[in-house]
């Protein structure tokens, strides 16, 4: 087996043998060696090693990344400088506390293209996405000011067959509670979405088109554009799941033409416990709340409360202000690398391993096996010797085995996993620190793989 | 790695009892829903009273190396047993499973399951080992057994798809 290795020491500005645009996708530029190195040395969990003195090979990205020192930095500076709860006091902790709050929305806000008053912090996308859904159904109530959020029987919410359950299970759950009936676009067997049925699917029926930029299990780049059109053309609101292309790729939310988007944090070399989701203005505006509470209100009486205006109508409590804070510092390490950048070195680590894969008959990968209008997660099974597929779950310790963490299971998209007519997948994803050597790694750990499960 | 003995892949290879078979007391599914795995077990309890006991556990299993494994292993030391001495050999298998290396197993009791004892060491796969044993106990439960002496309560659990079927449209 040739190693990627071979192809020279320094492939920063240059590329792999084949790359640049072929037939095959764009490889992209791979960041150089001094340039990966620094990357590396910045995000401290990758010095330690794993199982008996290992290098750690971390391939889970797409469940949660690593940290920059930087981030860990800000949250501690947080905490040791300024803590206190934002929005609330005059004393000046308080007033420092929140400017950095607000100073984390201002910088997340930019980095996706959108104003600091459309940006509300939530706890994770999970929660954005349920925000919305959860405000659809208390628009019922909510006076003739939210009428174009109500939904109910004869209406329909669409969403396709390769959501993330946390794209999926919210919206079954408001057509639960409304009455609403649930569709779904599906995809095809190079998993990409099959638009044949977008026109009988999304209708005028459509009250809302929910589904994600980038598959965080095929890599599938969604035809944004060609679904927010269908969308606009029936009057649906659109909400999309931007989980896997905020970290990974440059996104300008309103260029997408999308109402709502929603990211994590902790995906994107940021901390857990914030998220983000972005509403168009006008629309933030007319929408009921979802959680409600301190923070959110105007004037509250006994009876009755009125609701302050976006965004913090949508933070009811005191808010994650360290999270956040460590949030704008990974916004800002992310801007510094550059989001082109990272998304050509991580193109390029994806090209590597499709054509790793391509070559290992025993491999068959779930999704597009080009880098064309593909994101940074490889899904793939294992094939025994004896023909019978190798469970992920073996696949997965063999590797843990050799200091290579990957993702195993259905990585919450059990529709697609049936879909496809498997229980469960190996899933390698890449962030920012991940290098050729990481993919040799992997490549060879399949090798492994094979040789102790046959 | 000590995880994948031979004896291990055998069971999971060929996994002894494996299939669906009728006449039986009592059917259950179950999932393992970090992961997908899935399986069908039943129960034939035969005689009366004190004297009630397994004659036969058939299944159907999806899943991983471990899952399978630990399935065939079951059908191994259970069938043609007294539900008491069932019971005494799950937790066993429990306790060995769920110590973290703690345990090694008692091969008399557990058979070839002692081999799966590295799985310990592995909380994520604890749950695939007992998949098919949790599977066992409901189904036993559903067939009239009394499994009340299993205590202490799994810290993972499987679900039974019956209760999933009802939280999703």
């Amino acid at each position: 087996m040739t190693s990627l290795l071979d192809v020279g020491p320094d492939l920063g500005g240059v590329s792999l043998p084949g790359a640049g645009r072929t037939a095959a996708g764009h490889a992209g530029a791979l960041f150089g060696d001094s340039e990966l190195a620094r990357v590396r040395a910045d995000v401290p969990i990758l010095a330690r090693t794993v199982r008996d003195g290992r290098r750690l090979v971390y391939l889970d990205s797409g469940a949660t990344s690593q940290k920059p020192r930087s981030v860990l930095d800000a949250e501690r500076g947080f905490y040791e400088q300024h803590n206190a709860a934002v929005h609330r006091g005059a004393h000046q902790l308080a007033e420092e506390a929140t400017d950095a709050f607000e100073a984390a929305r201002t910088a997340v806000a930019a980095f996706v293209g959108v104003s600091a008053d459309e940006v509300v912090f939530t706890k994770n996308a999970t929660e954005g996405i349920n925000l919305v859904a959860y405000a659809m159904s208390n628009a019922a109530t909510a006076g003739p000011g939210a009428s174009r959020f109500v939904v109910g029987p004869g209406d329909e919410v669409v969403v396709t067959e390769m959501e993330h359950h946390a794209n999926l299970v919210p919206w079954q759950e408001l057509c639960r509670r409304t009455g609403a009936t649930l569709r779904w676009l599906s995809v095809d067997d190079e998993g990409r979405l099959a638009l044949d049925d977008l026109a009988s699917v999304v209708t005028e029926r459509t009250k809302v088109l929910a589904f994600t930029h980038v598959s965080n299990v095929l890599g599938t780049v969604s035809p944004v554009a060609a679904l927010v059109a269908r969308a606009r053309a029936v009057g649906a609101l659109v909400v999309l799941d931007a989980c896997q292309s905020v970290p990974h790729l440059p996104v300008d939310l309103p260029a997408l033409g999308v109402d709502f988007a929603a990211f994590s944090g902790h995906k994107m070399l940021g901390p857990s416990g914030v998220g983000v989701l972005w509403g168009r203005a006008e629309l933030l505006a007319a929408m009921p709340p979802f959680l409600t509470g301190g923070s959110m209100i105007e004037v509250v009486r006994m009876e009755s409360s009125t609701f302050a205006a976006p965004p913090q109508r949508f933070e009811a409590g005191v808010p994650m202000a360290a999270q956040a804070v460590g949030l704008h510092a990974a916004v800002d390490y992310l801007s510094a690398l550059g989001m082109q950048r990272v998304h050509e070195h991580e193109t390029a680590l994806t090209h590597a391993l499709l054509g790793g894969l391509a070559e290992l008959p025993w491999v068959r990968v779930v999704g597009p096996t080009t880098t064309e209008n593909r994101g940074a997660a490889v899904a793939f099974v294992v094939t025994a010797a004896d023909g019978d597929q190798v469970h992920a779950h073996d696949v997965g310790q063999v590797l843990d085995d050799l200091g290579i963490a990957v993702r195993v299971g259905h990585h919450c998209t059990q529709p697609l996993h049936r879909r496809f007519g498997v229980a469960a997948t190996t899933r390698a994803s890449f962030g920012p620190y991940n290098g050729l050597d990481d993919v040799q790694a992997l490549l060879d750990g399949l090798h492994r793989v094979r040789a102790v499960l046959g | 790695m000590d995880l994948y003995q031979e004896l291990i892949l055998e069971h999971s290879k060929r996994p002894h009892g494996i299939g669906l078979r009728e006449p039986y007391s009592a059917q259950v599914h179950h999932v393992n829903p970090t992961c997908g795995d899935e399986v069908t077990l039943r129960v034939q309890l035969t005689g009366e009273g004190a004297d009630v006991a397994l004659s036969d556990v058939s299944y159907d299993a999806l899943g991983c190396a471990i899952s399978r494994a630990s399935a065939s292993v079951l059908h191994d030391v259970v069938v043609r047993r007294p539900i008491a001495e069932v019971l005494a050999t799950h937790t066993a298998m429990h306790a060995m499973l769920t110590s973290r290396g703690g345990v090694a197993g008692d091969e008399k009791v557990l058979g070839d399951g002692v081999a799966l004892a590295g799985v310990a060491k592995y909380p994520a796969r604890v749950k695939c080992a007992l998949l098919a044993w949790m599977a066992l106990t409901d189904a036993l439960a559903q067939a009239g057994s009394d499994v009340a002496v299993l205590t202490p309560p799994s810290p993972v659990t499987t679900v039974p798809t019956t209760h999933l079927e009802e939280t999703v449209r």
